[in-house]
């Protein structure tokens, strides 16, 4: 079974969602990825979505965009994010990885060869936000011959017909959108995003998660009644950025952020994993 | 007239259903546009063969935008490169100065028969955000126009046209500052506002419908080349020019063309400082295949599949991707691509504005500089056609500069 899949397993006899938590590659600096990695997981994080940068990050807004630029500027390869997801896997047999990026930095590096790269390091998952389903099918097959699951974005956008599809063609579990708009905007309609996950549910037998513009251990609460995952960038990435490059601040205020939003949405919070 | 007709007669089909040229093109964008995408390719394939759209929009092309547009024989150019008979297609002469107009009055129509009240639009050297927002103020729709902060500086008569025209101009000051990222932008606010906003792209590039779609609609270009020049040579021309960034310009005029085996075309790329050195933007000529802005085509990037900044004394060819019908034309060989130095354009530059009194843009002065070799070598019993794709009013200040003059 895969990482993922056991994840959704073990958490469904706990009856909670999953928190999973975005941070980009080499934001603030390459040799603070492992460690941010396991500060998320060692504060609640229950899977890690890893960012790779890219110099033209269209689905995201502005905070995301400066971590991307911040990456580019030690010059952090799609090699070099890979690396980093095999260092965390030494460390961490068992929690999910899952890359998010755009697709030109997969198609200059190949799609065989970045499956193979991909599974010999660890990743558990790939979401390329600018590559639908229908452009997906050769890259999909490469991952999912080397065991990778397949993660697509369903947005408030989507008709019935293509969540069918979507679902369809998708592995692990969807990624539902939560807003019209990107990453880290603040206009998410509650009401609205249950609606949706509940249709979708109907159509979908794979778990979904729900993500884009979750702010506060308030609205994950919200998300966490009726979504399998709820997943949270921005907000994480802002606390990496008021930090200002000091990784002593980084490690006092997120693990509390975290730990704030697993309490939310757990209906059972277990207790923190110790430090080493 | 019908927009389709021309392609399938020569059986030249393209793109296919999911919008590929060949391997290039299809929508690489997030889920989120795939649904407005789709509601643009329905309107794209009903209107586009809709008698009663088609002749409004025949109606707003002659009396607004002033077409047809004259195929002018350039007498005093020939001479001066001493070689094959050169005509210039005079889209400069087209209100707001530029080819850019002929898509976004049709995009406008578009955008009222879907019923919405606001549109966006990226621009570069700020052609297609004053032909976007002259489009806007005429239909009295909100109009906001992303653009590069340096774009901003070198361009600032068109900034200001566009205001004049009632249009939100937004500074856009991610990555390079240029069309690239404007582009970005524009992506950002139409996943924001899908439901009220229709995006004017302004090239041959982006999603499908997008390439075909303004293809079609600037494709005007070369069906009126066709009879002009059968009118005043009695056959067609031995070669086509046009300068290429996205490829807007080039593909309208090459489009009526791609069954005449005999007319050979020619686009011209941004060579900047030399295609040998970083400081270029010439995607054809030297990029690979890549993915950005919602298709595959060649890109100009690192070796890590960044997109690397470009460069060209003109903000119009500033870009480093290409329209995904290119790629396919070049890899097809049925249209050639080579590309000129800033040097070379501006001294194409200064012969048409000596030898005939014309203006051109720095963009279109690419396609004087190149046509004035390809000229030369045809010799004097050829017939060559330069896209003439718009004046050098909006450059007056980039020229007064490089030569150390205030204005």
């Amino acid at each position: 079974m895969s990482r993922l899949s056991a994840m959704f397993e073990g958490l469904r006899s706990e009856q909670r969602a999953a928190l999973i938590s975005y941070i980009t590659a080499g934001d603030p600096q390459p040799a603070a990825t492992v460690e941010l990695m396991r500060l998320l997981v060692e504060a609640g994080a229950d899977a890690v979505e890893l960012g790779v940068p890219f110099s033209d990050p269209m689905a995201d807004g502005p905070v995301i965009q400066r971590a991307s630029e911040r990456a580019l500027t030690h010059g952090v390869s799609i090699g070099d994010v890979l690396a980093m997801v095999a260092e965390f896997r030494e460390q961490q047999p068992d929690v999910p990885v899952i890359l998010m990026g755009y697709l030109n930095p997969v198609e200059v590096m190949g799609y065989e060869k970045f499956a193979k790269c991909a599974a010999d390091s660890g990743v558990d998952g790939v979401i390329t936000v600018d590559m639908p389903p229908e452009e997906a099918v050769d890259l999909s097959a490469a991952l999912t011959t080397r065991g990778i699951d397949s993660i697509y974005l369903l947005a408030p956008t989507t008709d019935p017909g293509r969540v069918h599809m979507i679902c369809e063609q998708a592995s692990g579990f969807v990624y539902y959108v939560s807003l019209r708009g990107v990453t880290g905007a603040g206009h998410i309609d509650i009401a609205e995003v249950e609606q949706h996950v509940r249709d979708i549910k109907t159509q979908c037998n794979l778990p979904v998660g729900v993500g884009f513009g979750i702010d506060s251990s308030q609205v994950a609460a919200d998300m966490a009644r009726f979504a399998d995952a709820v997943i949270v960038g921005s907000a994480v990435v802002r606390r990496i950025e008021q930090a200002n490059g000091d990784m002593e601040q980084i490690r006092q205020s997120l693990p509390a952020f975290i730990a704030s939003l697993r309490r939310a949405i757990g209906k059972h919070p277990q207790p923190l994993a110790a430090t080493p | 007239m019908s927009m389709a007709k021309s392609s399938q007669a020569m059986g030249y089909d393209y793109p296919d259903a999911r919008g590929h040229f060949g391997p290039y093109g299809g929508i690489f964008v997030a889920e989120t546009l795939m649904g407005p995408l789709k509601e643009l390719r329905e309107a794209y394939e009903v209107f586009l063969k809709d008698p009663d759209f088609l002749a409004e929009l025949d109606i707003d092309l002659q009396h607004y935008v002033g077409r047809p547009s004259p195929l002018y024989f350039a007498e005093r150019l020939t001479r001066y490169y001493g070689g094959a008979k050169i005509y210039l297609k005079r889209e400069d002469l087209n209100h707001t100065g530029a080819h850019k107009i002929n898509n976004t009055v049709g995009q406008i129509l578009l955008a009222q028969r879907l019923g919405k009240r606001r549109v966006i639009a990226e621009t570069g050297a700020g052609q297609h955000g004053v032909a976007t927002a002259t489009v806007a103020a005429r239909m009295g729709l909100d109009c906001v126009i992303y653009m590069g902060a340096e774009d901003i500086q070198r361009q600032a008569i068109n900034v200001y046209r566009m205001k004049l025209l009632g249009a939100q101009v937004v500074t856009v000051e991610s990555g390079s500052q240029t069309l690239k990222d404007a582009l970005n932008e524009a992506l950002r606010d139409w996943v924001t506002n899908v439901d009220n906003t229709f995006y004017i792209i302004g090239t041959v590039a982006g999603p499908h419908p997008y390439p075909a779609l303004v293809r079609d609609l600037q494709a005007v270009i070369g069906r009126e080349t066709r009879e002009q020049i059968l009118t005043a040579e009695q056959r067609l021309p031995d070669a086509l020019v046009a300068c290429v960034g996205g490829g807007s310009n080039a593909m309208g005029l090459f489009y009526p063309f791609i069954g005449d085996r005999e007319v050979a075309m020619y686009g011209v790329e941004a060579a900047g400082d030399g295609i040998d050195t970083r400081h270029h933007a010439a995607s054809l000529c030297a990029g690979e295949v890549g993915v950005l802005h919602g298709q595959r085509s060649y890109l100009l990037a690192d070796e890590h599949g960044q997109v690397i900044e470009t460069h060209s004394i003109s903000a119009g060819l500033d870009y480093p991707g290409v329209g995904p019908e290119h790629a396919w034309l070049k890899d097809s060989g049925r249209a050639h691509y080579v590309a000129v130095t800033d040097a070379e354009a501006l001294e194409g530059f200064y012969s048409l504005t000596r030898q005939e009194g014309i203006l051109p843009a720095l963009e279109s002065s690419h396609a004087i500089a190149y046509a004035g070799k390809l000229a030369e070598k045809l010799g004097p019993k050829k017939i060559v056609v330069i896209n003439l794709s718009g004046r050098g009013d909006k450059d007056v200040h980039t020229l007064a500069a490089r030569e150390g003059i205030e204005v």
